[in-house]
C-alpha cells in the first residue's frame, strides 16, 4: 500500500500521528502532516486506513 | 417523552433540550434520528433551518466547507438573550478560529497547530502529571466531603492553559466567572456585555504586556508571529486569546467532573478502571463519545446550496449538526447507550470534525488520561456524597457538565 498526504488541506489535528506514529509525523513549526515513509508495510495497513478515516480534513489518501 | 413528534415534512421541530437521564441526550433524539434524520428546525429567533442527527450526515456536514462557520447572525437553536446591532458592533469584527472559514481560518489555525502537536502535548505530560498530583494530594489532605469541581476538575485544566498561554493563574477568578457567563444561555444582556468587555479588556492588556515583555508562552509567540507575511492585528490576538482561554479550561473541566459522576454512578466502572488502568485511554474516548458535552451541537450557515442527508439546504439557511445525537447513532455505534470501554470504534465526533475539529484535543486527552489515572489509583473507593439525582447539572450551559460534585472516600 502507498499513502499520500495533502499538506494544503491538513488542519494539524494530530489524529494520524496518534493512530499510526510509524508512518505520520507533524512538522514542529506548524503541526502539518509529514510522511515518515510513503510505502506502508503490510503490518501497518490497518493503522493507515484508520488514520485516513479519522483525518478531519481528508488530507490522507491510500493507494 | 410524551411530546409528540410530527412526521409531516412541513412541520418544523424545536430542538429538544430536556434530558430524562442527566447522562443521556434528550430521549426524543432516538426517534428523530430514525424518523426524521434531516428535518426542518424552528430556531427561537424565527429562522427556519435544519437539524441533522445521523452520524454520517453530521460528519459530512462538518467536513463540508460550504457550510460556513462565519455566521452572519447570532442565530442559536436554543433560546438566547438577544443583543442589538449596537451591542455587537464593538466586537462584530472579532476574528478567531471558531468563526472563520478557509483561507482566513487556515492562516489563523496554522499559527497555533505547531503548539498543539501530539509530540508537544506528550512533552507536557510530566508537568500535567505534577499538576494533577499536587491537586489530588491537597484534596486528600483537605476536608470532606469535597466538591470535585472546585478542588480538581476546574483548577487542573485552568492551570495548564494558563501556563501554556502565559496567563497569570492568579487572575483565574475573574476569567472563570466571565467564561461561565458567556457559556450560559440564560445570562442577561447586561451580564453578557459586561463579561465580553471585561474579558476582552483583560486579554488586551495581556497582549500589550507580552509585546513589551516577551515571555516563553503561546500568547507571546502569537504577538510576534508572522502569519504569511502579515502579523496578527491586536483584535485578532485578543479574540484568539479569549477563545483559547475559555475553550482550554471549560471543556476539559466538565469532562473530568461529568466523567467522574458517570464512573461513580455505576461504581463497577470506577472499580474497573482502578483495577485496570491500562483501559483508561480507551475509557477517555468512550466517555467523550458517551457524554458529548457540546450539548446543543454545532451551528453552520449555508453559503450555497448543499445536499445533505437527502435534503437540499438553501443558501442563507442555518444548520444544526447535533454531536450528542450523532454519537449515539446505533448505525455507527452498536448499543450506543451503553458505556463500553472495549469499543473498538473510536470515530466519535465529540471534538467535531472537519477543519474546525478541536485544536486542543490532544491536550484534552493527556489531561483526562492523567486525571482519571491518578484519581482512580489514589481513591479506589471514591464515592458520591449525594444521591446521583441530586447532583446539580449545567442544563443551560453550552458546555454541559455538573455544577458541583460532592465526593467522599474511606482512608
Amino acid at each position: 500500500m502507498r499513502v499520500t498526504v495533502d499538506q494544503d488541506v491538513c488542519c494539524g489535528s494530530g489524529m494520524c500521528v496518534l493512530t499510526a506514529p510509524d508512518i505520520f509525523t507533524q512538522r514542529d513549526t506548524d503541526g502539518i502532516v509529514e510522511l515518515r515513509t510513503d510505502t506502508v508495510p503490510p503490518s501497518h495497513e490497518d493503522q493507515v486506513r484508520e488514520a485516513a478515516l479519522l483525518c478531519p480534513s481528508g488530507a490522507i489518501t491510500t493507494h | 417523552m410524551t411530546e409528540a413528534i410530527s412526521t409531516t415534512p412541513h412541520t418544523a421541530l424545536t430542538l429538544p433540550t430536556r434530558r430524562h437521564d442527566p447522562l443521556d441526550p434528550p430521549p426524543e433524539f432516538d426517534r428523530i434520528r430514525q424518523e426524521q434524520p434531516a428535518t426542518r428546525l424552528a430556531f427561537p429567533d424565527g429562522h427556519l433551518g435544519w437539524l441533522f442527527t445521523r452520524y454520517e450526515d453530521v460528519r459530512a456536514g462538518l467536513a463540508d466547507t460550504r457550510l460556513s462557520s462565519h455566521l452572519p447572525r447570532r442565530t442559536s437553536p436554543v433560546r438566547i438573550t438577544p443583543l442589538t446591532e449596537e451591542d455587537i458592533e464593538p466586537f462584530a469584527n472579532d476574528r478567531s478560529l471558531i468563526n472563520t472559514d478557509p483561507p482566513d481560518h487556515t492562516r489563523l489555525r496554522r499559527l497555533l497547530t505547531g503548539q498543539f502537536t501530539v509530540r508537544r502535548m506528550r512533552a507536557l505530560q510530566p508537568r500535567i502529571d505534577q499538576i494533577v498530583s499536587d491537586h489530588i494530594d491537597a484534596m486528600a489532605r483537605g476536608p470532606r466531603p469535597v466538591d470535585l469541581v472546585t478542588v480538581l476538575a476546574l483548577p487542573v485544566p485552568s492551570l495548564v492553559i494558563c501556563e501554556l498561554l502565559g496567563v497569570p493563574y492568579t487572575d483565574r477568578a475573574d476569567f472563570q466567572r466571565h467564561s461561565a457567563t458567556l457559556l450560559d444561555v440564560t445570562s442577561t444582556r447586561e451580564e453578557i456585555l459586561t463579561a465580553i468587555r471585561s474579558i476582552r479588556e483583560y486579554m488586551g492588556e495581556l497582549v500589550r504586556s507580552k509585546r513589551e515583555h516577551p515571555t516563553d508562552d503561546i500568547l507571546t509567540g502569537l504577538v510576534h508571529a508572522d502569519a504569511g507575511g502579515q502579523p496578527l492585528t491586536h483584535d485578532e490576538l485578543v479574540a484568539i486569546g479569549v477563545l483559547l482561554l475559555i475553550a482550554g479550561h471549560e471543556t476539559t473541566a466538565n469532562m473530568i467532573a461529568l466523567g467522574t459522576l458517570t464512573l461513580l454512578r455505576d461504581r463497577t466502572r470506577w472499580e474497573q478502571l482502578s483495577a485496570e488502568p491500562q483501559l483508561i485511554p480507551r475509557a477517555v474516548e468512550e466517555l467523550l463519545r458517551y457524554l458529548s458535552i457540546v450539548q446543543f451541537g454545532l451551528v453552520r450557515y449555508a453559503k450555497e446550496r448543499v445536499e445533505l442527508g437527502g435534503v437540499v439546504i438553501q443558501p442563507g439557511e442555518y444548520v444544526v449538526l447535533h454531536l450528542p445525537a450523532a454519537n449515539r447513532d446505533p448505525d455507527k455505534f452498536p448499543d450506543p447507550h451503553t458505556l463500553d470501554f472495549h469499543r473498538t470504534n473510536t470515530h466519535h465526533l465529540a471534538f467535531g470534525h472537519g477543519v474546525h475539529q478541536c485544536l486542543g484535543q490532544q491536550l484534552a486527552r493527556v489531561e483526562l488520561t492523567a486525571t482519571f489515572t491518578r484519581l482512580t489509583s489514589r481513591f479506589p473507593n471514591l464515592r458520591l456524597a449525594t444521591p446521583p439525582d441530586h447532583v446539580p447539572m449545567r442544563d443551560t450551559m453550552v458546555v454541559y457538565g455538573v455544577r458541583e460534585l460532592l465526593v467522599d472516600w474511606d482512608d
